[in-house]
């Protein structure tokens, strides 16, 4: 097994993400057969391969810093499932 | 002529004489969708009132002269693409009443253009599938056979421009989700090399993978789409400052010293018979047109989808983190505290796939296997990449099959995600790498399915493709076949 019931709930829980016992269970069988298959890669020797994490060679982006249009509060807040006073609400956050 | 019938190309030769004007074609595109779109469903939003609008303001600058390459043509757009005003989904319950406030720049590119947006498409819930059956708003069905899958997850992009429902299609592609629906239902599909279209304003799936990619009825179209999204943006900073040249331009049928190789680990058991003969016979047009052909080895293709499962997952599960119930989107308010807001409304908002992508990208970047699974992948990421720019020494052009099989059947593979993952091993290695490539249409297998062929360019090299693959479709007439639809 590469991974076990316990350590699914516990990555659920880092992604925020409430699991079903039903989906705790398929998930774990899943996920356990795609970790099976990604362990190929383990038989390259990659000693001393840089990892690519962008495939285009690239150098930081810099722009000037100019005042630009950007959103009206109005705008911003025009999805938001609650707002008040400019701001998105939620539930109560400090005890 | 049925309008529906014609190509942006020849639309824009009849808006230009005054044959057509853009209400016109724009009516008759929305027409063949409510005709064509209970047995498809491949439109989530289609922009009934405001398609017309934007067909009057065309037709007021025809009258005025100001004419763009886009001006009244009908384009239909990915559910993945901010559209200021319209809903913009991504396929998902997540997004499912989300108004975006603003444009993507591609969207704003072909607005400039005046081009017509008619409808928003139906694709894999945040383009995470291969058959689009991953999406909130039901599966897209093949216009070749409705039993079968258009592929995914621009499956509602290649659909919708197979049974004209729009003259072109904007679509993603993150691991061949452009391409493989094009295969699948027998249109042009283009990934342009990374860097090459803004995202700005694409919902974002994999940020290191992701580019737009326009989706149509043959080359000469493609290419003219293409000229209208490309280039740099200043609200991309991926998108690349280099020159883009005229692709329509460089359609001059010439591959005289086009060297075109075949990579031979692509030509390998799990590949369809019906697939490896057009595929075949492709070689020996491309010869009988002049360009020499060239076996040639990448090496570590056999890795590529496990690489891509890993580093696909992993930047999912960070961009996707942004679905929280509290600017946007779904919010479950039955919650008592924060944190069961987030569990429960990301609970409720997301489908199958999405969670367990989330959930492989978040193990695999999790403490104590990071360095083993992410860092591994991206090390094998560099020598994916190598393999092509080794190749490319050697040759112009790579010559592929698009997907192994033509379409598969609906809920074929739908109980086991490897198995639909593999769909996708003769695409995943060119967004690895980071270049461009494309499909387009070069047979039908025995039981009348579309078959597709792959080019893939050298980085930042889109003319050259598009110039291979424009000079086999002069040569052939697969892309004049259309579904008994």
């Amino acid at each position: 097994m590469k991974i076990t019931r316990a350590e699914v709930e516990h990555v659920g829980r880092l992604a925020r993400l409430a699991l079903s016992d039903e989906e705790l269970d398929s998930l774990t069988g899943e996920m356990d057969a795609i970790l099976d298959y990604v362990e190929q890669l383990k038989t390259l020797d990659t000693d001393g391969i840089v990892p690519t994490a962008h495939a285009v060679p690239m150098e930081n982006a810099f722009r000037a810093d100019e005042v630009k249009p950007s959103f009206t509060p109005e705008q911003a807040l025009s999805n938001a499932p609650d707002a008040s006073e400019n701001a998105f609400r939620v539930r109560r956050v400090i005890e | 002529m049925t309008i529906h019938d014609l190509t942006l190309a020849e639309l824009r030769a009849r808006l230009d004489n005054r044959e057509l004007s853009a209400v016109e074609v724009t009516n008759a595109y929305l027409e063949r969708i409510a005709a064509t779109n209970p047995d498809l469903n491949s439109f989530i939003t289609v922009c009934n009132e405001t398609a017309i609008v934007e067909a009057q303001a065309a037709d007021q600058a025809l009258a005025a002269g100001e004419v763009a390459p886009l001006t009244g043509l009908p384009i239909a757009v990915k559910d993945i693409f901010n559209t200021a005003g319209l809903r913009t989904t991504c396929a998902s319950r997540i997004l499912e009443n989300y108004v975006s406030p603003y444009d993507a720049t591609a969207i704003a590119r072909i607005k400039a253009q005046k081009a017509v947006i008619v409808g928003k498409l139906n694709m894999d819930e945040f383009a995470m599938g291969s058959s689009n059956e991953n999406s909130a708003f039901g599966a897209v069905r093949n216009p070749w056979n409705l039993e079968h899958v258009p592929g995914g997850s621009s499956g509602g992009s290649a659909a919708s421009i197979a049974a004209h429902q729009a003259a072109a299609a904007l679509g993603t592609d993150t691991g061949g989700s452009v391409r493989q629906p094009a295969a699948h239902c027998s249109v042009v599909g283009l990934k342009p090399t990374y860097g090459r279209v803004s995202r700005y304003g694409v919902v974002a799936y994999a940020s290191s993978l992701d580019q737009v990619g326009p989706v149509t009825r043959d080359v000469r179209d493609s290419a003219l789409l293409l000229q209208a999204i490309a280039g740099y943006d200043s609200a991309d900073s991926t998108s690349v400052d280099t020159p883009v040249p005229d692709y329509q331009a460089n359609l001059t049928g010439d591959l005289r010293g086009m060297k075109i190789g075949l990579p031979k680990e692509y030509f390998i058991e799990g590949l369809d018979d019906d697939v490896r003969k057009a595929i075949t016979d492709a070689a020996a047009t491309y010869k009988a047109l002049g360009a020499e052909i060239i076996e040639v080895s990448l090496p570590h293709t056999a890795y590529a989808v496990a690489c891509y499962y890993l580093i696909a997952t992993a930047e999912a599960s960070s961009n996707l983190a942004r679905y929280d119930g509290v600017r946007y989107g779904l919010r479950d308010e039955n919650a008592e505290k924060l944190i069961d807001m987030y569990m429960q409304s990301r609970a409720a908002g997301f489908g199958t796939e999405v969670k367990r992508r989330i959930m492989l990208g978040t193990y695999a970047l999790s403490s104590g296997y990071y360095d083993a699974y992410y860092i591994k992948a991206q090390k094998v990421r560099t020598l994916i990449r190598q393999d092509f720019l080794d190749v490319f020494e050697k040759v112009d052009t790579l010559l592929t099959p698009v997907a192994p099989t033509p379409a598969f059947a609906l809920g074929e593979k739908t109980d086991d995600p490897l198995q639909m993952y593999l769909s996708d091993i003769y695409t995943i290695p060119v967004n690895l790498a980071g270049t461009c490539a494309m499909s387009l249409p070069c047979g039908f297998s025995a039981k009348g399915l579309p078959i597709g062929l792959q080019l893939i360019g050298k980085p930042f090299d889109e003319a050259t493709m598009l110039r291979t693959a424009h000079a086999f479709e002069q040569a052939t007439e697969w892309h004049k076949r259309t579904p008994k639809f």
